[in-house]
């Protein structure tokens, strides 16, 4: 790995000779949010977000999009939504989304949309620091060893650029120029500076060693009921989580002899039909049994697959769920501890 | 520089392959027989699955949905399939005639470990529509008769016009190698010659069984196994030896789209064939 110098004045030559290779992607303001999107202007870039509404997933695999064409004589793999992109200003936590992500996709039957957008795909990190939702410290996403081509860290007055790849090295050779091989002790003692501040700077910790246990302990502990209750089986939990990968299939089809459609779009397991089989049974036709899941799967089943978490702690759930439940709040209750939530004051609040 | 694959794909497991319906009967009113034969005659003969695995069929336009394979691996050549009209996608399947084409991909799940089973004594427990992954596991114990010990059939219908393969069964019965018995919940025909009760009220007619040395292979509507358990818990079949097929919710049969989730496992992947071990062991699966 080389770590170099980059000044700031020098960020946007560098980024308009690498948009000529590819499709730059990157975050912008959306209302008082921020999403990810193809920029030609790149003062629109914002650098100093905290989450973007959807996580980078949708770059791999679109809310919709379609699998195969079929006519008669059969079906044809459409592979035509995928284009190269250079995604900039992926902050850690997604950058391990993607990484989990990969563990499902590309592992044993290899899933050719999600394989195939995400080699075209280059991944330009950069740092963040966190706000009172981001938990990433306690997932041990707030630091990357890989999954990226480029890391810039954000320094005061310059960027350390990490180049973590071939594909990486290649950009950097573009305009060689402007990187700066030769860090001094100063640069080393404001990186080591800035890495204690961010670290001091979170404000939300949740212990994740406990919380396979715990799922198992409390698996039928009462506060479940009224999460199932206040929950609104919306699915927004699922749609803005960086490693949520549920999909549905469904074939369509065209008047006038046009070629129909597979089309593959996300699913959620909060959703009411998520279980659901022909001739009616569904296994899991109340709330708190589809959330139970959700949390098993994010909390449980993945440690015990992959020895972590399959939660990046980026917070998304928090600023998004409209009655409070995430991972914090079931985390606090798994615990026994007193949760000032919405789903927690719904009997008292609204039922009364 | 070049963003390039940095490494392709290979064969997309998602494509149907052609397969066409060579042959189709009504087994029920609601449940109809199909015989599949993929239409690349190499890949039809070279087609390789295990009793209790199952395929996606695809109907051109109406989507597509997984099925047990009813037919044995020891016949190679033709799938078999018993589907019941239920929803969209076996609707447009049943207005297919003979000679139309399907997608077919596949084989899916991890099967029954017949390997495991061989030299043991079997107990196969049947409700309704079980009969279609288990007719598999049944027809490769007859056609490989030596390799395993007593074999032992137990199956309920609701009702004599809804037990599916009966003719086969009829004629199993008439088969000095194992031992067949039939019954269904209420005779409406008044023809019905063989018992009737739900299918635990088969257990005494049961042969002595070996416990150690049995397998109990059982498939029905989830409401049939908790009581199909408790009788061959008390033949002190072990836990771990007590198999059963379950049905679940699957849009890929390849471990991605989720539905089929179950505790840290996936039906499609790590199923649908558990064991009750499997059953205490992890929460939902029946």
């Amino acid at each position: 790995m080389r770590i170099l110098k980059l000044k700031k004045n020098d960020l946007f030559p560098f980024l308009e000779v690498i948009s000529k290779e590819a499709e730059l992607w990157a975050p912008v303001k959306k209302g008082d949010k921020h999403v990810f999107e193809h920029v030609q202007d790149f003062f629109q870039i914002e650098m100093q977000t905290t989450r973007t509404i959807i996580p980078p997933k949708r770059l791999m695999v679109p809310p919709t999009f379609n699998t195969f064409t079929f006519t008669a004589k059969g079906y044809k793999e459409d592979l035509s939504h995928i284009t190269k992109k250079i995604l900039f200003g992926i902050h850690p936590c997604d950058i391990h989304g993607l990484l989990t992500l990969d563990k499902l996709f590309i592992q044993e039957f290899i899933d050719p949309y999600y394989q195939r957008a995400r080699n075209q795909t280059l991944i330009l990190g950069f740092s963040c620091w966190p706000d009172e939702h981001c938990f990433c410290r306690s997932t041990h996403t707030h630091i990357i060893e890989e999954g990226y081509d480029l890391f810039f860290t954000d320094l005061e007055n310059y960027f350390l650029v990490w180049i973590g790849s071939s594909q990486g090295d290649d950009l950097v050779r573009l305009m060689p120029d402007i990187f700066d091989e030769n860090l001094s002790n100063k640069d080393i003692q404001a990186y080591i500076l800035w890495q204690q501040e961010r670290d001091k700077a979170f404000k939300t910790e949740i212990n994740f060693i406990t919380m396979p246990d715990l799922m198992e302990l409390e698996y039928k502990a009462p506060f479940w009921e009224k999460v199932g209750t206040a929950c609104l089986a919306c699915g927004s939990c699922t749609m803005v989580c960086p490693t949520c990968n549920c999909y549905n299939i469904v074939d369509k089809q065209y008047l006038g002899g046009k070629p129909g459609k597979r089309i593959r779009h996300w699913d959620s397991c909060t959703l009411h039909d998520y279980s659901l089989v022909a001739g009616g049974e569904n296994f899991r036709e109340k709330k708190s049994d589809r959330l139970k899941l959700w949390y098993t799967h994010k909390l449980q089943a993945y440690v015990s697959k992959y020895g972590k978490p399959s939660c990046v702690g980026c917070g998304r759930c928090l600023v998004t769920c409209p009655v409070g439940i995430n991972v914090k709040t079931v985390a606090r209750a798994l615990e026994g501890k007193e949760v000032d939530a919405f789903w927690n004051r719904l009997s008292r609040e609204v039922t009364k | 520089m070049k963003i390039e694959n940095r490494s392709l794909p290979q064969a997309n497991p998602f494509t149907p392959e052609a397969a066409r319906i060579v042959h189709t009967y009504h087994l029920t009113e609601d449940v109809k027989f199909y015989q599949v034969r993929l239409v690349d005659m190499d890949k039809a003969l070279s087609f390789k699955y295990r009793p209790g695995q199952f395929a996606m069929l695809s109907v051109l336009g109406a989507g597509e949905a997984p099925f047990s394979i009813s037919s044995t691996p020891s016949r190679p050549g033709l799938l078999e399939f018993c589907i019941r009209r239920v929803g969209t996608i076996t609707n447009a399947l049943f207005r297919l005639k003979e000679n139309s084409l399907i997608g077919l991909r596949g084989p899916y799940g991890n099967g029954f470990p017949v390997d495991d089973i061989k030299g043991k004594d079997i107990v196969i427990v049947v409700g309704g529509l079980g009969a279609a992954p288990l007719r598999s596991v049944l027809l490769y114990c007859l056609d490989n008769r030596d390799q395993f010990g007593d074999v032992s059939v137990l199956y309920g219908a609701k009702r004599p016009a809804e037990m599916i393969f009966r003719e086969e069964y009829f004629s199993l019965k008439e088969r000095g190698d194992l031992d067949c018995h039939l019954t269904v919940d209420a005779d409406d025909t008044g023809a019905w010659k063989e018992r009737i009760g739900v299918v635990t009220t088969l257990f005494p007619y049961l042969k002595k069984v070996n416990p150690p040395n049995t397998y109990a292979l059982v498939c029905g509507p989830p409401v049939m196994y908790r009581f199909v358990i408790k009788e061959l818990l008390k033949l002190n079949i072990p836990k771990h030896q007590i198999l059963m097929t379950l049905e679940r919710r699957m849009k890929c049969g390849v471990g991605k789209c989720g539905h089929c989730a179950i505790d840290y496992i996936y039906t499609c992947l790590d199923g649908p064939v558990f064991t009750y071990w499997d059953v205490l062991h992890m929460r939902e699966l029946i």
